[in-house]
């Protein structure tokens, strides 16, 4: 610290170099990121939906293949030995990654959506019966309703929802006359997926402990952003995808207690789950592998685990504070749009996603001028249908940002704005 | 995609239909009312249709929301609509089909009249169930209508 304060306008546009030279460092390690679109340079701002891939995670999943590959577990033979290394070796990383202790705690899912569905499946066949409360909110996406809305009718369960400000955070201060001696669960996402808002998870947990209930947190959008650290959010369950931070399609991670695991029934039943197998009944295996039946996708676990190392040598605070700069920019620029309304809270309080709506043009023209520019971003309603309900809007456009985005990215974004306004008036 | 795709996507005609919908409003009296929606994208429209004693159409409406492509379709639809059979609809909204899937023919089709400025979106894959919704529910209207004038279904 020196005395002298710069100007804050030097400091900003400091703040906005270092940004993009982070991001063109970053790029380089994303070959999907080297092509043109529209005759100009991708420009990648889609990555609330799904994350591009780097050399690393790529090349992961390669040599897996290419050295590695055999059933894991039970194999006598040397592949089978390196594959069930290869497969529990990306579990310690993804439990390092989101600061669980024990390895056994993180069960290999599909994804996020999987993640929930086995907690809303398997938990609620022990633990929610008629008359009971399950707490969600009008901020989660789809995959953190519907699980619960099927568990729900099942056990003859009763749903309440958490609403949402004008600017799109949890109405907090209403959480304690939703908690009542029936509330068994509280499902909410870490960051929402529409509006970027990042929820306090901490403050969340001690009510819903308080109150006797379980937390489970849907971190879809929040492990490929935040720095993860199960045991400080105080949660009882933490859902993530690879594939929205660096890794592959089509694996994920629960994160649960172990005594939670270790009281809950088996989602599904097949090889790999079971201890014993007798006529009339089994016996299950040891958890994580309790939750896990049939041949896992390893090659996915390796990709998610070279993905974690990944975003770990990037590192977190270099992370958010790149984010931090290129949303605030975003935020600025395009608030500056005439004719936009602009969707979720102040910078401070969100991760790197925008949400948006033209006066005189439909969110689905607007990505499609966008996207013949090069520019792609998302239109509709994000699988977040209660959200829109919540804005009375039925789609938005969402530019969402990563560690390879820069502000030139969101220059080339107001650009196409101002096609879309040539266009539609 | 390029320029030229672009501005043939986004014809002067279909943003005035876009902008002043022809046709929009509830239809009192009508034979048959139809909502279709694209769960995908939020886009949905009610189609509703007067028919003669002879099934032709003697008005056409639609209330809706959703993007250019969708609200101008279906505007440019109801216009065409008018007049016409069942059948003649039913052919309408084949020959439509066509040119979104890229026929030439189709699009060089008179019988199309201002539908043909939707040409271009055959050359965008996902908007081209945008076009299609009104001809949806079109489709939806006359199975319905016929199906109750087979009187309700049985053995």
């Amino acid at each position: 610290m020196n005395g002298s304060a710069a100007p804050a306008g030097a400091r900003a546009s400091d703040r906005r170099s270092r940004a993009n030279a982070f991001a063109a460092r970053a790029r380089r390690d994303f070959p999907a990121l080297q092509q043109e679109v529209g005759g100009k340079p991708l420009v990648y701002l889609d990555n609330a939906a799904s994350t591009q891939k780097p050399d690393a995670v790529i090349e992961a999943i390669a040599h897996y293949y290419r050295n590695d590959h055999a059933n894991v577990h039970r194999g006598m033979h040397e592949l089978a030995r390196r594959a069930t290394e290869a497969y529990e070796g990306a579990r310690r990383k993804v439990a390092r990654f989101l600061g669980a202790a024990d390895p056994a705690e993180v069960v290999w899912t599909r994804g996020t959506t999987e993640a929930i569905n086995l907690v809303a499946s398997a938990w609620s066949h022990t633990f929610l019966g008629e008359g009971d409360e399950i707490v969600l909110s009008t901020q989660e996406h789809h995959s953190n309703l519907v699980p619960w809305q099927l568990a729900a009718a099942r056990a003859g369960a009763r749903l309440r929802y958490l609403e949402l400000d004008d600017e799109g955070r949890l109405r907090l201060d209403r959480l304690p006359e939703l908690l009542s001696p029936r509330t068994r669960m509280v499902a909410l996402s870490h960051v929402s997926n529409a509006l970027g808002t990042v929820n306090p998870v901490a403050e969340i947990a001690e009510q819903v402990h308080a109150a006797g209930a379980l937390l489970l947190v849907d971190g879809a959008q929040g492990a490929p952003h935040l720095p993860i650290d199960v045991a400080a959010l105080g949660c009882d369950f933490y859902a993530a995808s690879g594939h929205k931070m660096c890794g592959p399609t089509g694996i994920g991670a629960l994160w649960a207690r172990r005594e939670l695991l270790e009281q809950m029934e088996p989602y599904q039943g097949g090889g790999e789950m079971i201890s014993v197998v007798e006529r009339d009944y089994s016996t299950w295996a040891d958890v994580p592998h309790k939750f896990e039946a049939g041949t896992p996708n390893v090659a996915g676990a390796v990709g998610m685990g070279a993905a974690a190392d990944y975003l770990t040598g990037i590192g977190h605070a270099a992370l958010a504070e790149h984010e931090r700069t290129v949303l605030e920019y975003a935020l600025d620029r395009l608030a500056a749009v005439d004719g936009i309304r602009l969707f979720g809270p102040p910078a401070d309080e969100r991760c790197g996603v925008v949400s948006f709506l033209l006066d005189r043009a439909h969110a689905h023209d607007v990505a499609t001028i966008l996207d013949a520019d090069g520019v792609a971003v998302r239109a509709g309603h994000h699988c977040a249908q209660l959200v829109m309900k919540h804005f009375g809007v039925p789609a938005t456009s969402r530019a969402s940002f990563y560690l390879y985005n820069d502000t030139e990215d969101v220059d080339r974004l107001v650009e196409g704005l101002d096609r879309v306004k040539a266009i539609f008036g | 995609m390029t320029e030229i795709a672009l501005s043939s996507l986004y014809q002067q005609l279909i943003l005035e239909h876009y902008r002043k919908p022809r046709n929009k409003g509830v239809l009192p009296g009508a034979t048959v009312e139809v909502h279709m929606a694209n769960p995908v994208c939020g886009d949905e429209i009610r189609l509703h249709l007067q028919l003669d004693g002879e099934e032709r159409v003697q008005a056409a409406t639609f209330i809706g929301q959703g993007c250019s492509i969708s609200q101008a379709s279906v505007s440019m639809m109801t216009v065409r609509l008018k007049g016409k059979t069942l059948d003649e609809a039913l052919a309408l909204a084949a020959r439509f089909t066509e040119m979104m899937h890229g026929s030439r023919e189709a699009a060089r089709d008179r019988k199309l009249g201002e539908l043909r400025a939707l040409q271009g979106v055959s050359k965008f894959p996902v908007r081209i169930k945008c076009a299609l919704l009104g001809f949806d529910a079109l489709q939806e209207a006359a199975k319905r209508v016929r199906s109750q004038a087979d009187g309700p279904a049985g053995g």
